[in-house]
């Protein structure tokens, strides 16, 4: 049945992809559950706070200025075309209130922790670490996945505020210092046309894109087999999934916000 | 207390990874208060039962019970329970890197007791000191020797001082005179702590030298088990081939 062969193979592809997703919500409703239970473990929880939201500030400071900059440049030109450069301020920070803060933010801390959250779990799990905190009466879920998950739903919208912050400066760097346009218009505009909404929604995504990519991080590395070669299958499969997973839910999450 | 006076029993047995069984309807009790060392090829699937005593592996198949009671359907939060009995030292130590000496082996003091610091490092140091290790505390496990690091799990392993340790492989890799300081590391801390002791080894003197009782895992089973000298005057030529180390016989070697 040679013909039945690519079926076989695409079939194979899906079940397996249901069974790794039936998986990862398995271990979201364990982190879930053990969040509940005592002990609650707050000094792992500052040190996961530490790692994903300070150690990120200087990647989320570059993204959010270099994007903001580059947004201004780029629309300016658009818009001088039909003299509409006093929205330069408005669009840019629209788009990165709503969308580029959080989904620029949210996949450089995935490339920078989730990937770090798969490695450490997953060289845990070849070398025995996660097994003896089995052995120990320590759950590991709770002892490793739960300080990463909380952590990075925390930082991520402040990160993100941050990034949209800094963007806002570096469009009005390029827009006002660079480009010309007046100061006060810049800045009316950006009153004028910017609710609130904007950016508690952006923010509310970014919480869940850091429930994503910690998930996805942990879920790798929890699940990691094959020694060396396999934490560094698990390290890349964490960003790449990641990413997707924070750029397909995006559109899903705008869609039912705005 | 069951009334075999065994403390741990795996009933028939069954367990496969994908499509390569590992253990076939295996029978064994361990009795209390001895040490039981389990002989058998390399990757025969002697960790693998002994992973299914505490719950880090369930059977396909079959029973596990800790003082008579089933452990397979527990779930993680029950099994915490049973866990807190035993000490577990696995091959490779398996010591959290990200923690130095001190704090791994006060982890499971600071996580199951409610010890202040103070009786906390003192107890530390105590177990370091019975693994011959005194003054490592702020080593990192990187810094330190394979051998080194064994000791290490093993002050882990009994810092709680558990009714049941479980030693994965403790001599493999090590060179003659550092396994046989762990065989006596084993045995002296059998006799300290009085504990049961189950050990895993393909190290035949060892084997004869720490066991009250020894169990042969082949292709799944245990096909013997008995006193030092009852194995040693076993007829079975698995057994024969195996604890001479033959390579002409029964088992099947390439």
């Amino acid at each position: 049945m040679g013909w039945l062969r690519p079926m076989e193979m695409v079939g194979g592809k899906f079940l397996h992809w249901l069974e790794e997703a039936g998986e990862l919500l398995l271990l979201f409703l364990q982190s879930v559950l053990w969040m509940m239970r005592p002990p609650f473990r707050l000094q792992l929880l500052f040190k996961q706070m530490e790692f994903v939201g300070v150690g990120s500030l200087g990647v989320t400071i570059l993204t959010g200025a270099f994007t903001g900059g580059v947004f201004a440049l780029q629309s300016y030109h658009g818009f001088s075309l039909f003299g509409a450069e006093s929205l330069v301020g408005s669009t840019v920070a629209l788009a990165l209130t709503r969308e580029l803060g959080p989904v620029l933010t949210s996949l450089m801390v995935t490339g920078r922790a989730g990937s770090a959250m798969a490695a450490e779990l997953g060289t845990m799990r070849v070398t025995e670490q996660i097994d003896a905190l089995y052995v120990m009466a320590v759950n590991p879920v709770q002892y490793l996945v739960v300080p990463r998950i909380l952590a990075s739903v925390a930082m991520l919208p402040v990160l993100t505020i941050i990034a949209d912050f800094v963007g806002i400066v570096g469009a009005y760097v390029v827009g006002v210092g660079l480009l010309g346009i007046n100061h006060g218009i810049f800045i009316s505009k950006i009153i004028e046309y910017m609710d609130f909404s904007d950016i508690s929604m952006g923010l509310v995504k970014a919480a869940f894109f850091g429930l994503i990519l910690s998930l996805v991080g942990c879920f790798k590395g929890f699940y990691t087999s094959g020694g060396a070669e396999g934490v560094g299958r698990a390290t890349t499969r964490a960003v790449v999934l990641g990413s997707v997973l924070i750029l397909a839910s995006d559109y899903v999450l705008t869609a039912m916000m705005f | 207390m069951s009334e075999t006076g065994n403390i741990i029993e795996l009933k028939d047995v069954y367990k496969s990874f994908g499509a390569q069984q590992v253990l076939k309807g295996l029978n064994l009790g361990i009795p209390r208060g001895q040490t039981t060392v389990i002989i058998g090829r390399s990757g025969g699937g002697k960790s693998v039962m002994l992973k299914h005593m505490i719950g880090l592996i369930k059977p396909n198949q079959g029973e596990v019970l800790v003082d008579g009671i089933n452990i397979v359907r527990m779930s993680d939060h029950q099994l915490n329970g049973v866990r807190r009995r035993f000490g577990m030292l696995f091959q490779e130590a398996a010591l959290f890197d990200s923690m130095n000496v001190q704090d791994n082996v006060a982890f499971p003091l600071r996580e199951h007791t409610k010890l202040p610091e103070r009786q906390v490092l003192n107890l530390v140091s105590e177990k370091l000191g019975m693994v011959g290790l005194p003054g490592v505390e702020h080593k990192m496990p990187s810094e330190l020797s394979g051998g080194m690091r064994k000791r290490v799990g093993l002050a882990r392993a009994i810092a709680l001082e558990p009714e049941i340790i479980l030693y994965d492989e403790p001599t493999t890799g090590l060179d003659p005179p550092l396994s046989a300081a762990i065989n006596r590391l084993i045995a002296e801390t059998q006799q300290k702590l009085g504990v049961t002791s189950v050990v895993i080894s393909h190290d035949i003197e060892g084997a004869f030298l720490v066991g009250q009782n020894i169990a042969m895992l082949y292709q799944g089973k245990i096909i013997a088990q008995g006193s030092p000298q009852e194995i040693r005057d076993s007829s079975d030529e698995v057994v024969q081939q195996f604890i001479h180390g033959r390579a002409e016989g029964p088992i099947e070697v390439i």
